[in-house]
């Protein structure tokens, strides 16, 4: 069902844990669907994300997609970490099945989530990014 | 990992090797036609017949009243559409539940769209239907109830004894989808009051491809497959003998090792009960603790989600089964696990160990530890538990 890639990506995933005082975090998802997903950015003064970390609950894909997308978006400035998009986090993974395609637009939309964060926190302003949907704040429901 | 620890038997079982046996003739020896005149396929008939009148026996009722169909699925929606059929002219009501399978299910929704009204019955938090919701639901126009032996999620065995006799008092048809019940539990037809049962081969060691519904002696039920006249006319085509044979040496080496395997089963199945709930925190047994079938298990790991959970233990030679949505490509999760009351995010979190009669306690012992570690490592993972954790340390501090 998985790419060689996903089930690496799933088995020893990259990036897990947390960031104490991050720049930004963003979580996305639903309990209800049986996604959540989490990312850490710790970004320097010249914009470059120095550190990322991610939690996610969820599938397969969905822990394979948060992982690489922190590979992504890892050393990068936030500028280009807004290039990261789904696709090509499903490139990066080779595939994903059709079911899970939804799992990376949530990979995407998490990195988003953690820069608007940041963003917000810091007064920035980035191009091209919105303020993501399903973003949940400290204290809210899932 | 070349190690196998099959907990899915749920799913489907192993075939066992006397009843493959038993078949390979009747494909490549005697594989007349039971419908022909000459002897060589004569004998065929008389071997369904033997088979019909093992699994009659069985089941307490006539050989005469066992159809042999492809399935439990073609079983169930053959005993729905054909009550409906004919006895609309009754009533246009059926009452079922919410639990049932979804052979049951998506015909239910089928005739509702055919002008059948359902009443699909709620159940309790342990799984079991509350007769007195049951007794309330029937009108005047209930033709058929509905109502699965056990669970084949959560094993939860219902209250059918009772179920058969509101039915009878009633004068309303009663069937049961016993698939996951036939082979593992005792069943009388007569004093549960059944009127029809569904029932298939490859949950209790027989071939995949075939299984029976019973039709009591009565029940106007007309034919389902038009052409011959195999099986009393109503279920026309050439009669499957191998599968047959299969399903008759099955169903009775089931019976024939029911009470010994049950006793195994259940004993394996609670020191895995155990073990799971003591060892690994915040987890819930789903179903009855002890109204349940013998070879089943069914937990929610909270802040886990299911399919992580079965790729993992997948990794670790284990093979099970989720009620979690990824495994179903739905975004809901399992109906009977929401039947029973679970939020969703503790639903996708669940999973079914299913035991056969050859599962060993170091098997379980094996998959418990393993459990333990994945759970451990998909919870580190979790954002849902690192919250729970923050709230919990918030509180105490």
């Amino acid at each position: 069902m998985y790419s060689e890639k996903v089930m690496d990506h799933f088995q020893n995933p990259r990036n897990v844990g947390e960031i104490e005082n991050a720049s930004g975090v963003g979580t996305v998802g639903n309990a209800k669907c049986g996604d959540i997903m989490r990312i850490y950015l710790d970004i320097d003064e010249n914009k470059i994300i120095k550190d990322v970390k991610f939690k996610t609950f969820g599938c397969g894909a969905a822990v394979a997609t948060s992982s690489m997308a922190t590979e992504l978006v890892k050393g990068k400035t936030v500028e280009e970490a807004m290039q990261v998009t789904n696709r090509a986090v499903m490139e990066a993974l080779d595939g994903l099945p059709p079911v899970k395609v939804h799992c990376s637009l949530l990979a995407e939309e998490a990195i988003h989530a953690a820069l608007w964060d940041y963003a917000d926190k810091h007064d920035i302003k980035i191009e091209g990014l919105e303020k993501p949907k399903s973003d949940i704040h400290e204290g809210e429901e899932y | 990992m070349d190690r196998l620890i099959y907990l899915d038997n749920a799913a489907t079982t192993k075939t066992a090797p006397e009843v493959v046996e038993a078949m390979l003739p009747y494909f490549t020896e005697n594989y007349g036609n039971p419908s022909s005149v000459y002897g060589f396929a004569a004998r065929n008939k008389e071997a369904v017949t033997r088979q019909r009148e093992t699994i009659a026996e069985l089941l307490g009722v006539q050989e005469k009243e066992i159809y042999f169909t492809a399935g439990g699925s073609e079983a169930d929606n053959w005993a729905l559409k054909a009550a409906a059929e004919c006895y609309g002219s009754k009533g246009n009501h059926i009452i079922t539940t919410k639990i049932e399978h979804h052979a049951i299910l998506h015909t239910a929704e089928y005739l509702e769209k055919r002008g059948f009204e359902v009443t699909y019955l709620d159940v309790d938090e342990e799984g079991v239907v509350r007769i007195d919701e049951l007794k309330a639901a029937i009108r005047p126009t209930t033709i058929l109830i509905s109502v699965m032996y056990a669970n084949n999620e959560i094993g939860t065995l219902q209250p059918i004894k009772e179920i058969g006799q509101i039915a009878r008092e009633h004068g309303i048809l009663f069937h049961t989808d016993a698939v996951q019940a036939f082979g593992q539990v005792p069943i009388s037809a007569d004093e549960c009051r059944i009127d029809m049962l569904s029932a298939s081969g490859h949950k209790f060691n027989g071939p995949k491809g075939i299984g029976f519904l019973y039709i009591r002696t009565g029940v106007k039920i007309r034919s389902f497959i038009h052409g011959g006249a195999q099986e009393r006319k109503r279920r026309a085509g050439t009669e499957n003998v191998p599968g047959i044979i299969g399903l008759g040496t099955a169903a009775k080496r089931a019976a024939d090792t029911m009470a010994e395997r049950a006793e195994k089963e259940t004993k394996l199945r609670d020191h895995l009960i155990r073990r799971v709930l003591e060892e690994i925190p915040y987890t819930k047994l789903n179903g009855h603790p002890s109204k349940r079938l013998p070879n089943n298990a069914n937990f929610s790991f909270r802040f886990v989600e299911g399919e992580s959970l079965l790729i993992m233990l997948d990794m670790k030679g284990i093979c099970a089964s989720s009620g979690s949505a990824c495994t179903s490509g739905s975004l809901d999760p399992s109906h009977v696990l929401l039947a029973i009351g679970l939020p969703h995010e503790i639903a996708h979190g669940s999973l079914r160990l299913t035991l056969g009669g050859e599962t060993t306690k170091e098997e379980i012992d094996y998959a418990v530890d393993c459990l333990k570690e994945i759970v451990r490592h998909l919870r580190e993972m979790s954002p849902l538990y690192e919250d729970f954790v923050k709230k919990n340390q918030g509180q105490t501090a």
